[in-house]
């Protein structure tokens, strides 16, 4: 054998050499590589000692394999595996084999014979793991060789019976991974001896080693995902599992268990001690249930976190998670949460609690007490209660999940999700509430709740009160108290934390429109006005006040009588704040007043809304343009930008297609005009200072396209290649401007050169676009192309200028929806004339606290600018971890900016401002393309060329006043 | 002590030839010799250090440490007391503060000195948790976390393979700086466990933390003033550190006052000890201790008439006496103020009164004391509930159960569910009683690894569930077990070995030949015993494996034969078995 196998070492060395004669002259790269089994070869018969030979692989093993030489050097391993006494140099040959079997393109079923010889006469359990695992990397290779499989399988079977736990676990992982899944395979494989993987899978449940018992509950569920489907048998050997003494093997048990409820949730089980018989999947999960009891935390957060996708659980076993019979002295006692619902019903509220109020009431038969084994009970109350907040983090998901299923359950897990909304880790609380925001379309709050609720908005963690503001948008209030409650709360909020104000004007806006009725009543009360006497009109500047002017205008939309209890002052303010404020005061239908927005309908259907009606009309209309003169045309597109800017101003919603089109429109114009310039008509060096205007022109174009490509998400194909041909019109007038400015020919080379390649990769990337882009730039371009190649730089200039005046103008389509980013700094806020001082040399910590929107991947993107008075400019890009993402579209930048600079003799002002960061290389456009045109262009295309990186800057900037003192000696 | 009572813990513990006692407490309710336990039942003559292995403090709490000293000093023990480092380094705090006020205040004589305590702590050996201390060569003892107050711990005790837990005070429901108990499947003999709820299912502690949070709040908001009255350690500790995240939550600014004393060198240890605290406090304190209180200062008597809002913690907790109750009738008169009495009261106490709806109250000096602030009891206990002693058991698994420090009512109908649901055995006994419980222990026996490897190679492949048997000789030679194969065993013993052979006949009738008789007989026999090597050798006897048979014809009666089979001992399985099969005869077969 190993004779044999030298010989086919050797013929495949000999062959290598051959390579080395006919590649010699072309590729370099290639003449080393056949020489790598060779030199391993000659290594490993130099080692002396084991350790060397141990020393020679692990250097070996660092470095890369190609494709062709695998098998040759797999032949040598074997060679020496075969040769080596030393255990340790056998696992290290035998994990190598593994890691080269790996290898891409290279099929491993030749060598996979030889691994199985291997496995016959090897002593070493190490080794024996190490070879079962090379086995089940070379099955995994070969999912399409079901034979092979049954083989592997057939090997595993047969080393499941050796005494070492390593061997067991992995001859295990490798029936997992490689079982049979499909039922005819395994019935024709029967004759074959193999028998049922299941079974044996199973009968491994009962090792005596945790860990093998462990991998057995893994291998059955690599099955399950395999999609084998589980016999109901395994559901009481599982059961039994989930007592076991150790955590790992009781935490796969509940992963199991829980696969098994899924699979047959209906069957029908009975119930040991009695004659009672139960679904399936109550019975599970009254035993994951129990399982959130569990000794250790981690089977805890495993079966709490399994609980929230059970949703076929019938209903009262379900409830019973929120059950813990209460007793005191063996007399039945109500929980708080009771209580409180009784004083509410009873219309009592608020009375202080005596000592004794939750004395026990009625006896409980003591027979009836169920300690512990009622499964289900007060699982979550337990879970809630955990000392580990990763348990609690996971009831409070498992609640939500359960709660947003079944409305009744929701109604009942409330009081629970209130409570923890004092936990004392803050990422509990958050969870809880955005949960409870989750499930608020199936609750109403009660009075006493929403008191709870409403504490909660004194937390000093802004985090908190904004997910608390988004919880009181979408909640549903009972009565006119909870609601003047609520308004009351909010307003100490405000008072207590100006800067929330935005968010909760808008909590207001959506509380108001929710409960029209339950505002009416409070009107006259929260507008202060009196029947006989006039009130002071209250101050317009004050948020408080416009607090309550949005709650009261937001429930007027529904409710028309309520204008009728409005002052005239309030009338005045009405339409100053539908001004200011449009996106928080809706148009209101008010008597005696024309109303403003009668003639514009409200916007019940969307698709016809007029503003959109009027952005399409006005892109349609400058897309007809050709037929005007040009001066008509700049005028056109002057007034459609002004008007598109407008319109974004007004409409929220149609920002981004407004601004972003409002973008495109400016780029055709700066084009247009730079191409009216007089300049052309002239002879070129004379007017190099008319110039200034056409190269600044194109500049602009170029900082325009960028920031079409980057700012706005939601940006499709279609746009990204009518932004791309933008930019390469622009890269052919700052050619055509360099052209006429420059003296000499030699510069003008490379720059046709490079455009000419430019061309060539936006013909490769937007192949398939290229049929949509009739008469355009590019198009005639290419036509051209065969010319341009030839033709000399001045002749590509005069080509260029004709085909840019040519072109037609490009139509943009408009995708369905397109956000512009934005960031706004609320932190620092610019308006403190309290300089930061510090000594300089040393560093200082600003904070920064901003909101993006619509900012795509804003961990790799965003970035702070600092820029200091002297020009000096930093930037900082924040840790991953300062973003938040506090609901779709939106983050939340928070993160420490550190200054220094040395002495200033007085204060003065740094600039901090938002950047994005592109990078054209990974321009939206390559990763939409097909992978291999991508691959192509990339080859080809020098990489300095295609990574042009950029920043945006995308916030206002804010001025920070710092005063960095002289160190004191 | 501690039998079917709370109070005065002291559970002596016989196990397997060693006495351990576990706690030393005090009772809270007498104030004569009842108060310490009667150590005369550990031994009437003699001194209690040969007698006790060791004794075992499980927390502070003078209800199981306080007749320590008394025990160890004025008794006399100088044997090893084993408690946890927290225990350790406050419970001379607790103990000098007793002696303080029974000597100084109750003017007492007869009682431990200062001295006394410190030459206590000085045989105290501090353990750590999960730490297996070795008392003596087998000997030993393991401490497991409780909750309940820092430091307390349950202690396993294990004497070879028999072992007693005894849990102290426990619980199994986290709070605000401590964790819950745990323990994990040790299977002791023994759990010796409390009961002080046994019959208690206790509510979700966050309704009871909301309510008192939200009590205090709106008492602040108001501008009044808010007196908790506390005991120095434990509870108040929980408090405070609600009260002091709440605060920091709420950006609160009204001041939060703790009188001093005990209390400042009891925060100090509680800095000290983090990683017996929960794992709130264990993550953070590396940006900040949470015991070290931005909110809360030291109180000065003059602060109490101070204007404003504030909250003040006072000892001691039952509003008998001293700071507490100085400062409750200040305020008292003002309907603004509020008293939250966070634990159980006494009778008789002013506590005990206000709970109880007086709102007059007759203090020293008749003075009447009209009690217009509001009284609002809120209760945090750190004892396991009935779910949690039953959680605790059921993570042990405890062969049979042992319930102490409780009422005898409520540990009837816990006992009843212990037994009903477990099914183990358990106890309940009174002071003084003996309860002895009967363990199965196992003799372990030292096997030669020759012999281990050759029997296990005979026969299926082991499996560990399933007892083996093995063949082997038990020597059992200067109080040690070995087992050795049979040679082995006679070289050592130096005896001949003896054969020992069993002979038994069987009559066949078979009129033919002799050596046609055995053919038959070798026939049948090969074909049942397809798994044995069955010989017929040449003399026309048999042998199956080393059993040898032979056909001869009966002397008298021709036609009957005689089967002679002989067997060693060690093959009597497979002898007896050919013994029964050759007597049901041979088929009958057609020559």
């Amino acid at each position: 054998m190993a004779a044999h196998l030298k010989k086919r070492v050797y013929e495949e060395f000999t062959k290598v050499v051959q390579q080395q004669h006919e590649d010699l002259s072309t590729k370099k790269l290639r003449l080393t590589k056949p020489s790598k089994s060779a030199a391993l070869h000659v290594d490993l018969c130099k080692a002396t000692s084991p350790a060397d030979a141990l020393q020679y692989l692990l250097q070996f093993a660092r470095k890369p394999v190609e494709v062709e030489s695998v098998e040759g050097v797999v032949r040598i391993l074997l060679e020496h595996y075969y040769k080596e006494n030393d255990a340790s140099v056998r696992l290290k040959i035998a994990s190598l084999l593994g890691l080269l079997s790996k290898t891409a393109g290279f099929s491993p079923d030749c060598i996979m014979d030889d691994a199985i010889n291997t496995l016959q006469n090897e002593k070493s359990h190490q080794v024996l793991a190490q070879l079962l695992d090379t086995l089940l990397v070379i099955g995994t290779k070969l999912p399409e060789n079901p034979s092979v499989r049954m083989r592997l399988v057939e090997v595993a079977c047969k080393h499941l019976t050796d005494s070492s736990h390593g061997v067991r676990n992995k001859c295990l992982q490798l029936i997992g991974c490689l079982g049979p899944v499909e039922k005819g395979v395994a019935k024709e494989a029967e004759s074959q001896a193999a028998k049922d993987v299941q079974k044996i899978i199973g009968d491994h449940f009962n090792d005596q080693d945790p860990r093998v018992r462990t991998a057995a509950i893994k291998a059955m569920l690599q099955l399950h995902e395999r999609g084998l489907k589980l016999q109901q048998a395994i559901y009481s050997q599982a059961c039994k599992l989930l007592a076991d003494d150790y955590e790992q093997v009781r935490s796969a048990a509940v992963q199991l268990i829980w696969v098994l409820s899924q699979l047959y949730p209906e069957s029908i089980v009975p119930i040991p001690s009695s004659n009672e018989e139960i679904r399936l999947v109550d019975d599970a999960f009254g035993k994951i249930c129990h399982m959130v009891s569990d000794g250790s935390w981690v089977v805890r957060v495993q079966a709490a976190k399994l609980l929230g996708s059970m949703q076929q659980v019938s209903s009262h076993f379900l409830e019973q998670t929120l059950d813990k019979k209460l007793m005191s002295d063996l007399r039945r006692k109500r929980t708080a949460h009771e209580r409180a619902k009784e004083l509410y019903s009873s219309g009592e509220f608020s009375s202080g609690r005596k000592w004794g109020d939750d004395a026990p009431k009625e006896e409980i038969d003591t027979g009836a007490v169920n300690l512990i084994e009622s499964g289900a009970c007060g699982a979550f109350v337990h879970g809630l209660e955990d000392e580990m907040y990763e348990v609690r983090i996971a009831a409070v998901e498992a609640l939500c999940m359960l709660a947003q299923s079944s409305p009744s359950f929701a109604e009942k897990c409330l009081d629970f999700l209130v409570d923890m909304f004092n936990d004392e880790i803050e990422e509990v609380r958050l969870q809880s509430i955005h949960t409870m925001r989750k499930i608020s379309n199936n609750i109403t709050l009660r009075e006493d709740q929403l008191d709870t609720v409403l504490a909660v908005l004194e937390d000093s963690s802004r985090d908190i009160r904004e997910a608390l503001h988004e919880l009181l948008c979408c909640t549903n209030v009972s009565t006119k108290e909870g609601i003047h409650l609520a308004l009351v709360e909010l307003l100490k909020n405000l008072t207590k934390y100006p800067t929330d104000r935005e968010s909760i004007w808008k909590c207001l806006k959506f509380l108001g429109s929710r409960h029209p009725t339950l505002v009416l009543p409070l009107v006259p009360e929260l507008l202060s006005t009196h029947p006989f006497f006039d009130t002071p009109e209250p101050d317009m500047d004050d948020p408080a006040y416009i607090a309550v002017l949005v709650l009261i205008f937001n429930a007027a939309k529904s409710c028309p009588t309520m204008p009728a209890l409005f002052s005239d002052h309030t009338f005045r303010h009405y339409a100053y704040l539908r001004d200011s404020l449009s996106h928080l005061v809706p148009p209101l239908r008010l008597p005696g007043r024309k109303l403003v927005s009668s003639a514009v309908s409200p916007s019940i259907t969307p698709h016809e809304d007029p503003s959109q009606q009027f952005l399409h009309q006005s892109l349609e209309r400058v897309y007809n343009f050709q037929h005007l003169d040009p001066q008509g045309i700049q005028e056109l597109l002057e007034f459609t930008i002004r008007d598109l800017q407008r319109l974004g101003e007004l409409q929220s919603e149609l920002a981004g297609m407004a601004d972003f089109t409002a973008t495109y429109l400016q780029c055709q114009l700066l084009l247009i005009k730079a191409l009216q310039e007089k300049l052309w008509n002239v002879a070129a060096p004379l007017y190099l200072k008319q110039n200034a205007l056409a190269s600044a022109a194109a500049k602009q174009i170029l900082e325009e396209t960028y920031k079409m490509e980057f700012m706005y998400s939601g940006v499709e194909s279609r746009q990204v290649v009518i932004i791309h041909h933008m930019r390469l019109q622009a890269k052919a007038l700052q050619l055509i401007v360099t052209a006429r400015t420059t003296r000499g020919v030699e510069p003008l080379f490379g720059m046709c050169e490079k455009f000419l390649q430019e061309v060539d990769s936006f013909q490769r990337c937007f192949i398939s676009e290229l049929p949509h882009m009739q008469g355009s730039f590019v198009d005639k371009l290419l036509d051209l192309m065969p010319r341009l190649v030839t033709s000399k730089p001045s002749e590509v200039v005069k080509i260029l200028q004709t085909t840019l005046r040519q072109s037609t103008f490009l139509h943009l389509p408009l995708p369905e929806q397109l956000h512009r980013a934005t960031a706004n700094i609320i932190e620092p806020t610019g308006e403190s004339d309290n300089p930061l001082r510090f000594t300089s040399g040393l560093v200082v910590a600003l904070d920064v606290d901003a909101t993006l929107e619509h900012v795509q991947d804003p961990q790799g993107t965003v970035k702070v600018q600092v820029l200091y008075p002297d020009g000096q400019a930093q930037l900082i890009h924040p840790k991953p971890a300062d973003f938040r993402n506090p609901g779709p579209g939106r983050h939340r930048l928070i993160t420490q900016v550190y200054l220094s600079h040395t002495a200033w003799t007085e204060p003065c002002q740094i600039e901090v401002r938002l950047l994005l960061a592109y990078n054209s290389n990974k321009s939206k456009a390559s990763t939409r393309i097909p992978k291999s045109t991508w691959s192509e262009s990339l080859e080809a295309l020098p990489p300095s060329e295609n990574g042009i990186e950029g920043t945006i800057p995308f916030s206002k900037p804010v001025r920070v006043f710092i005063m960095p003192k002289p160190a004191r000696r | 002590g501690a039998g079917q009572d709370v109070g005065r813990s002291c559970i002596l513990v016989s196990i397997a030839g060693k006495n351990v006692m576990l706690d030393c407490g005090m009772h809270m309710g007498y104030n004569d010799d009842r108060r310490f336990p009667d150590f005369s039942y550990i031994t009437q003559n003699g001194r209690l250090t040969d007698f006790l292995d060791c004794v075992i403090i499980s927390h502070f709490h003078l209800d199981h440490c306080g007749a320590l000293p008394y025990f160890s000093e004025m008794v006399g023990y100088d044997g090893p007391i084993y408690m946890t480092h927290p225990t350790k380094a406050i419970c001379p705090i607790l103990l000098e503060d007793y002696r303080k006020i029974t000597v100084d205040k109750k003017g007492e004589t007869n009682f431990f000195t200062s001295q006394m305590i410190k030459d206590c702590m000085k045989k105290v050996v501090a353990v750590h948790l999960h730490q297996t201390v070795q008392v003596d060569e087998e000997l030993e003892i393991k401490a497991y976390y409780a909750g309940h107050v820092l430091g307390a711990a349950m202690f396993q005790i294990k004497v070879g393979c028999e072992s007693v837990v005894y849990t102290g005070d426990y619980n199994m429901t986290p709070d605000r700086h401590l964790g819950a108990a745990w323990i994990d499947k040790c299977r002791p003999d023994l759990l010796i466990s409390e009961s002080t709820y046994a019959t208690t299912i206790r509510d979700s502690k966050r309704c009871r933390e909301r309510d008192f949070l939200k009590k205090v709040h709106e008492t602040v908001e108001r501008g009044g003033k808010v007196l908790i009255p506390v005991f120095a350690l434990g509870r108040a500790q929980e408090l405070c550190i609600l009260l002091e995240t709440f605060w920091e939550r709420m950006n609160l600014k009204a001041p939060i006052y703790f009188s001093t004393g005990l209390t400042e060198k009891a925060n100090h240890y509680y800095k000290l000890f983090i990683t017996w605290t929960n794992q709130k406090i264990r993550k953070t304190f590396v940006q900040r201790n949470m015991f070290e209180f931005k909110h809360i200062k030291a109180f000065d008597r003059a602060f109490a008439d101070n204007p404003g809002p504030m909250v003040v913690f006072a000892t001691p907790g039952m509003l008998h006496a001293g700071q507490s109750l100085q400062i409750f009738r200040k305020w008292a008169g003002n309907e603004k103020n509020m008293v939250i009495m966070p634990g159980y009261c006494v009778q008789g106490t002013v506590g005990h009164k206000i709970l109880s709806g007086q709102r007059k109250l007759e203090m020293e000096g008749r003075q009447i004391l009209e009690v217009k602030m509001q009284v609002e009891y809120m209760s945090f206990s750190a004892h396991a509930d009935a779910k949690g002693i039953m959680q605790l058991i059921r993570q042990a698994e405890p062969r049979s159960v042992l319930l102490v420090h409780g009422e005898a009512k409520k540990m009837e109908f816990l006992k009843q569910k212990i037994e009903q649901e477990f099914h183990v055995s358990c106890y309940m006994p009174a002071n003084g009683e003996t309860t002895t419980v009967l363990t199965n222990p196992c003799i372990p026996v030292d096997i030669s690894l020759g012999l281990l490897k050759r029997e296990t190679a005979i026969g299926p492949l082991p499996d560990a569930k399933k007892p083996k048997l093995m063949h082997g000789t038990l020597l059992m030679k200067d109080n040690s077990f070995r087992l050795v194969s049979p040679e082995q065993a006679l070289k050592e013993l130096g005896l001949a070995e003896h054969q020992l052979r069993f002979t038994c006949r069987v009559h066949i009738q078979d009129p033919r030949k002799e050596h046609e008789t055995g053919l038959r007989v070798y026939n049948h026999l090969k074909g049942i015993l397809k798994d044995y090597s069955v010989q017929h050798l040449p003399d026309g006897s048999i042998t199956v494996e080393s059993i040898l048979i032979q056909a001869t014809a009966h002397s008298e009666d021709q036609g009957t034969k005689v089967l002679l089979v002989s067997w060693t001992y060690q093959d009597e399985e497979l002898g007896s078995y050919l013994t029964s099969l050759l007597k049901k005869g041979l088929p009958q077969s057609t020559p």
